[in-house]
């Protein structure tokens, strides 16, 4: 039995699941509780679990991300919420510094079992501080687990999974996604973290994407679908660790690939998985993969340079077709 | 005889007047007075073209702050700095900045005072020694100590005015950057514009110490609490903490209580507060109370004021005319002031 949930409320119901099954788990943020989180998230889980579990933090980001990093070393779970991931910048430190390195530098003597989520991504006309992707900055950090997933089905799954993961895990949502609605099973499940789904079969070409580039990216499909290209479309749902497999099993079929990313081209998850498909399956390739990313500049607040900065469907179009030699 | 029946119709006069006896010259009244009523309609404007989507992204309006920006601007100098939060527009326009850049600033319009490439929470001005809006909760606090440092090691006399809200004293960057300007004595004037909120949470609820000036103590810094409510008071603890500031006797910190009016963003209903809260402090409105004091001691005309306020209404409805009829930029401006070199090499695939 499905029923139709939002992906605010989707993530809210895979918090509130895990705590009623573990008194360890709790939530720290800003505005998490009384406010019922700056994108309601969080709604109605302070008057479920009351202030000891559900906890209001000052604007303090490296003090209340080194407080739960502790938290889990002493044998608790946190959820860390960033109200964006913009602002987990100030906590970098204890995420990459401690909550990463706690395991190999104590030898296994001690466990982070801590997961860290907030959106990640532009959201409108938000201008250059408020619009940035971390997946690759995150996901270039040993120790740490990256999730990116705007399914509210698939996210579900994947936060249960990451709170009773037994290592950091950072997770990725989206500030103009949490009120997108989608089918949701009802009970328990879990969603493997590691491994890509598969959101529209294809044979001509592969388009890879996360988050949600996976929209224009679906959008993109069914224009090339009414050319009479089939392209399969792969929703990573993790970034770290890639589902290898799952790539180089579709770029066997198609021999084709491009990777939508709204993250910056430099050193980003499309430079990962290119190499990767370069290395693993390059004998299936009939064409360079190819990419389209966020433009390699900062995101200013005109529409005009919005538009022109992100992804869309006639940019994926246009890559796709470049990729199968169809531009004129 | 007559002299005495003076002295009484003075007690009279002064009795009956509701504010206390008027300490500045006309003209800083009326530029106060100004100044807020520029403010303030700016920003009225602001949230109707919000409403109406000409306008978007977040909007952090200063409505009931006002008092703040005027009392300060009149106690500094045009050569002194000032950075502050995203919460921005009324400090940008205290330092002269054009009503109408400002406007088509917000639009996203090339003529913006940043050509559109900030919005709201990002104005900056070189001419005007501002030194922008931060969208990142407490990040000008050590940027702010920064610009006052370069003044030092520049040897100029002049300071620089950090300005940040009560909720980014909460920070842990507020710390270090109060013991480093104490300890190398940097010409920097903290100011936190303590509005009682950040976002839905009191200040009660995020510290036990609630009274913000007392941070300072911590650091032997000079700390006081201002009526934010009243540009005279802004403009007499602001001119005090120059004065010691440029004296080079390092940093100084002032906790001025205001109030927003408005919840925290366009989108925020405000729902943590009280009306009664609201009204509380619109009783005190410094635009209002400025007005009386003006009007009771006879500062200047009923009259007066309105030719004031016909003026800026003008002025504002041209900003919102010259913000409509500005273009949008150009994708091409993406590719621009990323890098000041001119040829960087882009990653264009
Ligand atoms: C580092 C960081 N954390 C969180 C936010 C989100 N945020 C924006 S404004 C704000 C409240 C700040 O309140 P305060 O400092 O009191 O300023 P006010 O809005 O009252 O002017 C928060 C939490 C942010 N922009 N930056
Ligand atoms: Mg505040």
């Amino acid at each position: 039995m499905a029923r139709k949930l939002a992906l605010r409320d989707a993530l809210n119901e895979a918090m509130s699941e895990e705590m009623r099954r573990d008194e360890t788990v709790f939530l720290m943020g800003e505005e998490v509780a009384e406010y019922n989180g700056a994108y309601k998230v969080s709604k109605g889980m302070l008057d479920e679990f009351g202030p000891k579990r559900v906890i209001d933090t000052p604007i303090a980001e490296l003090g209340f991300a080194g407080i739960g990093v502790g938290a889990a070393m002493n044998g608790l779970r946190p959820i860390v919420e960033f109200m964006t991931w913009n602002f987990a910048v100030l906590a970098f430190d204890q995420i990459v510094n401690n909550a990463a390195k706690t395991l190999s530098q104590s030898a296994g003597e001690f466990q982070c079992p801590i997961v860290f989520r907030g959106p990640s991504g532009s959201a409108g006309q938000l201008a250059q501080q408020h619009s940035q992707t971390f997946e690759s900055w995150m996901a270039n950090v040993p120790g740490l687990k990256v999730i990116s997933c705007v399914d509210p089905a698939d996210a579900k799954g994947l936060l249960k999974a990451a709170i009773r993961d037994n290592d950091p895990v950072c997770m990725m949502e989206s500030e103009m996604m949490y009120g997108y609605e989608a089918e949701v099973p009802e009970g328990e499940y879990l969603v493997e973290i590691g491994k890509a789904a598969v959101r529209r079969e294809g044979t001509d070409i592969t388009l890879v994407t996360f988050n949600k580039m996976i929209f224009p990216t679906l959008e993109a499909a069914e224009l090339l679908a009414k050319e009479g290209i089939s392209a399969e479309v792969i929703d990573l749902r993790t970034i770290r660790p890639l589902d290898h497999k799952a790539l180089v099993d579709s770029v066997k079929k198609t021999n084709r690939m491009v990777v939508i990313d709204e993250s910056w081209p430099f050193a980003g998850v499309s430079a990962e998985i290119a190499y990767e498909i370069q290395k693993y399956a390059f004998d299936y390739l009939d064409a360079p993969v190819t990419r389209v990313n966020a433009a390699d500049t900062s995101l200013p607040y005109a529409p005009t340079l919005v538009e022109a900065y992100l992804p869309n469907a006639a940019k994926i179009v246009e890559a796709a077709k470049e990729t199968l030699y169809l531009n004129a | 005889m007559e002299s005495g029946m003076d002295t009484a119709t003075e007690k009279k006069k002064t009795t009956k007047s509701r504010s206390k006896k008027p300490a500045y010259s006309k003209e800083q009244y009326l530029e106060w007075y100004e100044l807020m009523f520029r403010i303030r309609k700016f920003e009225e404007r602001a949230l109707m073209m919000y409403g109406q989507q000409k306008i978007r992204g977040f909007c952090h309006v200063y409505i009931g702050q006002e008092a703040v920006a005027a009392g300060m601007e009149s106690a500094i100098r045009k050569e002194d700095a000032i950075v502050t939060a995203y919460r921005q527009h009324g400090t940008a326009l205290g330092r002269g900045c054009d009503t109408n850049a400002c406007m088509a600033e917000l639009y996203g319009k090339k003529t913006g005072i940043v050509k559109g490439k900030g919005g709201s929470m990002h104005f900056f001005s070189a001419e005007h020694r501002y030194f922008g809006g931060n969208g990142i909760v407490g990040a000008q606090i050590p940027i702010g100590t920064g610009i006052a440092f370069a003044e030092k090691y520049k040897g100029t006399d002049n300071l620089c005015v950090t300005m940040f809200g009560d909720g980014a004293a909460r920070q842990g960057a507020l710390h270090e950057s109060f013991n480093m300007a104490m300890a190398w004595k940097i010409p920097v004037l903290y100011i936190v514009e303590n509005n009682g909120y950040a976002m839905g949470t009191s200040v009660e609820r995020t510290s036990n110490v609630t009274e913000l000036y007392k941070m300072g103590l911590a650091y032997d810094m000079p700390s006081e609490v201002v009526d934010g409510m009243s540009p005279e008071a802004v403009h007499e603890a602001v001119s005090r903490a120059a004065e010691h500031i440029r004296a080079g006797n390092g940093p100084y910190y002032l906790e001025i209580r205001t109030y927003r009016y408005k919840g925290h963003s366009v989108s925020d209903p405000a729902k943590y507060r009280t009306k009664e809260e609201v009204q509380q402090y619109k009783d005190r409105d410094p635009i209002k109370i400025t007005e009386q004091t003006i009007l009771d001691h006879k500062i200047a005309t009923a009259e007066e004021l309105k030719e004031i306020e016909n003026k800026i209404k003008e002025e504002i409805k041209e900003a919102v005319k010259f913000a409509e009829e500005s273009e949008f930029p150009d994708a091409s401006a993406l590719w621009e002031e990323n890098y000041v070199q001119a040829d960087y090499p882009f990653i264009k695939d």
